[in-house]
């Protein structure tokens, strides 16, 4: 391997409003070499990216840069209402003789340059009509073509599908090959051990490990991630769910035959009181669909949802009304209202509940709060508190209590521990034990299978927008969700 | 797929609009399609073109700019007052001073995070009052001698067409090749398209917002300095309400009030449109003038509504 | 850091207050004539209209939206008296009430149902509406005789001009509405995150179209207590620029642009603050002129220090 950086930092240091999001880090990328960069949400990963590209600045420490850098984010970072052309060469036209963009030069490169990552769409299109895989891919290869040394990736597959992960990695190796140097982020451990030379591991913000990937067991790299022994998450799992019994009742959800074409296709999901189903699936399988479907959120082309075998109307009122909550995934755009207060929050949804002739009462508002406060163990210094100054974990738990207030049956709960730390999370799971012990219906959406295993009684496993599987006791293993998501027939996973 | 018919739907639909009226026009008004006639809506529409040529700009980049309507007027005035020294003066002051409020209208707008609406509801008082500075509280009005060079490039005509249209025309031609066919056009659609976006991929956005906002405002005055040398004199109480119908023909030019697309072409059609149905309400000799103002928002409406609808 | 943090939202939530306050001393000390009942009833007639109109923007801009259109909406109202004053001014106040109804939910459909963004929306009615108003008008002034209706805009109760008492109880009224009603607290949710407040089961179209439609009729009650005082219906000038007079004392009173957050009392004072600004240029002698550009560095200085960090 080749030995001479292209970067190289030594005791980085960055604080944000007191917390410190990088604390001492030391990191050096070799010339060449596929560079793994892994932690838990907020374990400073972003941060170091931003120190690395310079947009923003350290506090502290030494940072050293030997090329050209180039980075590639999570969400498309592109314009969607310019031409997939114009967006790959943004910046750096080609020019006609009059110093004019040359229009027929740039797209005629630019399909050329896309053939090479498998995109055949008119590039004189929008970008905003591609899928979301292939806007990915535009931006990859916009980023390859800046003549970068050192190419980012943040999370880039985090929204493809698995034949344009292949494409990705192959893109990847060509990059490797041609000797350019890759940071590259990801959940994904298949993929990381895959195709990744080195690893560097982020906690807290500090660097807790560097070295070669292949020398580590997965074991070992998870629990540096997660700052806990090898032994104790083979005897704990990864998550805080208890055990289940829920009762063998009729059930109070029933989503029959939910098409909204082309995102799903013909769904049925029932959920017993007292019940977790887990629905799971690949990103983009269906699952946040299906349960918008349910709370009357996306127009369906048909489908019934009963909730105690009596249809509800197709709007989210209606829904809500009957019984249903739905926890979004996105808390930020869909979640919370971030200039209100805590209280606020709580109240939001039953707010009509709570007053008389639309006039609210602040002493009934003021008493449920206090009561959710307390049973949900929200951290609040007060609950006139802005909630947008809330951690991410508390401010789930802000939402939770909105839903619980309005006194739902059935609970549908899209990613509910995404982005929060270790810690709220098992919290947060040990919440939804508790509350589906107490006789609420809950649908899970997770893309953890060890949260889904853990905390569902049953599972329905998604795939295309269609189910491709229903799993429970014996068969809701690992391997059975695997398969059902991977299509492979099973003897008893087909019988279904 | 969708996107792209849409597209074609708001662009088209203008000029389909502005043919259609044009024809109906023309067969049931015989002075309509009379040489003075169009020669005289040509002329009108060069000054609102000017306009809404840096609105389309300012929009494109997902902005707003309030302050052409005063800047317009001021430009005028500054024309007329400073034509007793010349040619150039007259032409160059408006220029500068209407391009310096538009500069420090982009400098707050892209530099501090400013609403673009406030800024420029701010910078259009302020310009109404510099106007009313100038003119001992609007109470005078100065006038541009009649055989100047200056009344000449607003009155001078080629075939009976008046200097302001050639120089409309020759100025949105050059603002469409600069919009669409240069690298600084891209980074205005690219900063109204995704602003966060383009400023990962490394576009000058800030730069660009200067840009149009100054340019915004340097073309207004310019319209102005035109106005003035076309009237003879630094009209003081021109240019109210402008700034709407500057906004009014770039959405209905199919210009996306949300930033990220646009054409000048359309504009150009807007501008068309607007000018025509006013032209001919002028000529029902029984209808209001006031139904201008009526059918204008009635036009928009209708557009904006279609826009909406044809996006789904 | 925090120190400059709490500061910066200090002079956000008490900046006009202070103004106002040393405004008022200013004039005080160096104003002749200035602590004079005839002064104070002369600056609450005049601000009384603008008020109203503010108070119906400010929840409009409380849901992140607009209404450009109120100064036409006035001149709706005007032109709109005239007509059925014959029948006595209550139906002749109900029918321009009834005009301004109208406006806003055309407004709030537009901005609710149909999805338009609201200065686009509010602007055809701001483009039409005063054309509108001077075609019902046929683009006459008419002078006013009905002595009822003229009391409205002239007489007092309590000694207190009937229109400041108007403008004082609807404001009062908005302050509870905002604050103690269901209504109130969805309408700054809806603004604070659309897609939140729709997904949290609130209705969300219903609170922007009652939001327009308020807009709508307070701005017709403006423009009424203006006709009244005027002693005539004036469709040309009624309201003219008064969205931008509006918007300014909100933004001025510190309700901020970007919704989510409504400020009553603010919006008065703001309101108090520009009319005082303009009184006090006035009184020193100070032309037009002057008084508009200062006008404009007023609202940019409040803009700047309301601003959003990025």
């Amino acid at each position: 391997m080749p030995t001479d950086p292209v970067i190289e930092v030594a005791g980085v240091t960055k604080t944000f409003a007191g917390v410190r999001a990088l604390d001492d880090v030391d990191f050096t990328l070799h010339r060449g070499e596929i560079h793994a960069l892994v932690g838990e949400n907020g374990a400073g990963k972003s941060t170091l990216i931003k120190v690395l590209t310079g947009i923003h600045a350290a506090d502290r420490g030494r940072i050293s840069r030997n090329g050209r850098i180039s980075t590639i984010y999570q969400e498309v970072n592109l314009v969607p209402l310019m031409s997939v052309a114009a967006n790959l060469f943004l910046g750096r036209e080609p020019r006609t003789r009059f110093g004019l963009v040359d229009r027929a030069r740039r797209d005629a490169a630019a399909a050329e340059l896309l053939s090479g990552y498998g995109i055949t769409a008119d590039v004189r299109s929008p970008l905003g009509t591609l899928a979301v895989g292939e806007q990915q891919m535009v931006a990859l290869a916009r980023a390859v073509e800046a003549d970068a040394d050192v190419v980012i990736m943040d999370e880039p597959t985090s929204s493809l599908e698995p034949r344009e992960v292949e494409t990705l990695l192959d893109v990847v190796r060509k990059l490797h090959e041609a000797g350019i140097a890759i940071i590259y982020v990801s959940h994904r451990m298949d993929e990381l051990y895959r195709i990744c030379d080195a690893v560097t591991v982020l906690r807290d913000g500090r660097n807790v490990h560097s070295g070669p990937l292949k020398d580590l067991p997965r074991i070992e790299l998870v629990s540096l991630m997660l700052g806990r022994s090898v032994t104790e998450i083979r005897r704990h799992g990864t998550t805080a769910f208890g055990e289940d019994h829920h009762a063998d009742t009729r059930p109070v959800l029933e989503a029959l035959d939910l098409t909204s074409k082309p995102r799903i296709n013909g769904v049925n999901v029932s959920v017993r009181p007292g019940e977790v189903v887990g629905l799971a699936g690949l990103l983009g399988s269906g699952r946040t669909e299906t349960a918008k479907a349910i709370i009357g959120a996306l127009p369906l082309d048909h489908g019934t949802v009963l909730v105690a075998g009596k249809p509800v109307p197709h709007n989210v009122k209606a829904a809500t009304r009957a019984g249903i909550s739905m926890l979004a995934e996105d808390r930020k755009t869909e979640g919370i209202i971030p200039n209100l207060s805590v209280r606020e929050n709580i109240v939001l949804a039953a707010l009509p509940r709570l007053g008389r002739f639309g006039i609210t009462s602040r002493a009934r508002q003021d008493r449920i709060v206090d009561a959710f406060v307390k049973r949900l163990r929200i951290k609040v210094s007060s609950p006139e508190q802005k909630v947008a100054e809330l951690s991410g974990g508390n401010q789930q738990k802000v939402l939770l209590a909105r839903w619980l207030c309005t006194e739902p049956r059935i609970l549908l709960l899209d990613e509910p521990t995404r982005g929060i730390d270790v810690g709220a999370k098992a919290e947060v799971q040990a919440l939804i034990d508790e509350l589906a012990r107490e006789g609420l219906a809950v649908l899970l959406i997770s893309s953890e299978l060890d949260e889904l295993l853990d905390g569902a009684d049953r599972l329905v496993v998604l795939r295309d927008g269609e189910v491709a599987g229903e799993l429970e006791g014996d068969r809701l293993t690992r391997e059975h969700v695997l398969a059902a998501i991977a299509a492979e027939v099973m003897d008893d996973a087909d019988s279904h | 797929m969708t996107l792209v018919r849409t597209k074609a739907v708001q662009r088209q639909g203008a000029a389909v609009a502005l043919v259609l009226v044009i024809a109906v026009s023309w067969l049931v008004f015989p002075r309509f399609g009379s040489l003075d006639n169009l020669r005289d809506l040509a002329l009108q529409g060069s000054f609102l073109a000017v306009i809404a040529l840096g609105m389309t700009f300012v929009i494109i980049t997902g902005g707003i700019d309030l302050s052409v309507g005063s800047l317009y007027a001021l430009g005028g005035v500054l024309a007329a007052w400073a034509s007793q020294y010349g040619f150039l003066a007259a032409l160059a002051l408006p220029l500068l001073v209407c391009g310096a409020i538009g500069l420090i209208n982009g400098l707050l707008i892209a530099r501090t995070n400013m609403a673009p609406f406030i800024v420029t509801l701010a910078s259009l008082l302020f310009a109404r009052g510099l106007l009313l500075a100038i003119t001992d509280e609007g109470a005078t009005t100065y006038q541009i001698a009649p055989d100047s060079a200056f009344v000449e490039l607003g009155r001078g005509t080629v075939f009976g067409f008046g200097y302001p249209i050639f120089l409309a025309a020759g100025l949105c031609a050059l603002g469409g090749l600069v919009l669409h066919r240069t690298g600084f056009g891209q980074n205005v659609f690219a900063t109204g398209g995704a602003e966060q976006s383009a400023v990962l991929m490394g576009v000058p956005v800030v730069r660009a917002k200067i840009a149009v906002y100054t340019a915004s405002g340097t073309l207004a005055g310019l319209a102005g300095a035109l106005t003035a040398a076309y009237l003879q004199s630094g009209v003081t109480v021109i240019g109210v309400g402008t700034e709407l119908d500057a906004i009014s023909v770039v959405v209905i030019g199919g210009t996306l009030l949300t930033g990220g697309t646009g054409t000048v072409l359309g504009t150009v059609i807007g501008v068309g449109l607007i000018k025509v149905i006013q032209n001919v309400i002028n000529q029902i000799g029984t209808l209001d003038s006031n139904y201008q103002s009526v059918v204008s928002g009635a036009f928009l409406l209708v557009v904006v509504v279609l826009q909406r609808t044809l996006r789904r | 850091m925090t120190l400059t943090v709490t500061r910066t939202q200090w002079l956000q939530d008490n900046g006009v207050h202070v103004a106002v306050a040393a405004l008022l001393l200013f004039n005080a000390l160096f104003t002749a004539n200035f602590l004079t009942v005839g002064n104070f009833r002369t600056q609450l007639i005049q601000s009384a209209p603008v008020l109203i109109v503010a108070l119906g923007m400010a929840l409009v801009i409380g849901t992140e939206g607009v209404d450009l259109s109120v100064g036409a909406v006035m001149a709706l109202a005007a032109a709109v008296i005239p007509l059925y004053l014959g029948a006595g001014p209550v139906v002749a106040i109900l029918m321009a009430l009834t005009a301004g109804l109208a406006a806003g939910a055309l407004n709030g459909f537009l901005v609710a149902k149909v999805g338009i963004q609201p200065i686009v929306a509010t602007l055809a009615l701001l483009v039409g509406g005063r054309g509108l108003a001077l075609v019902i008008a046929d683009g006459q002034l008419v002078q006013l005789h009905d002595p009822a209706f003229l009391a409205l805009g002239t007489d007092d109760l309590l000694g207190i001009p009937i229109s400041v008492l108007i403008a004082g109880a609807l404001a009062l009224l908005v302050a509870a509405v905002t604050n103690r009603t269901t209504f109130g607290r969805q309408l700054v949710a809806v603004g604070g995150n659309r897609r939140a407040a729709a997904l949290a089961g609130l209705p969300v179209d219903r609170v922007l179209v009652g939001v327009y439609v308020i807009c709508g009729v307070l701005a017709a009650i403006s423009g009424v207590l203006a006709t009244s005082r005027l002693g005539a219906s004036d469709p040309a000038d009624m309201g003219l620029l008064m969205e931008l007079s509006a918007i300014t004392a909100v933004v001025v009173g510190g309700t901020p642009l970007t919704g989510g957050r409504v400020r009553v009392l603010g919006t008065v004072m703001g309101v108090v603050l520009m009319q005082l600004v303009r009184a006090t240029l006035i009184k020193h002698n100070l032309p037009d002129s002057i008084a508009q550009m200062i006008q404009a560095a007023i609202i940019v200085a409040a803009v700047y220090v309301a601003r959003e960090r990025r």
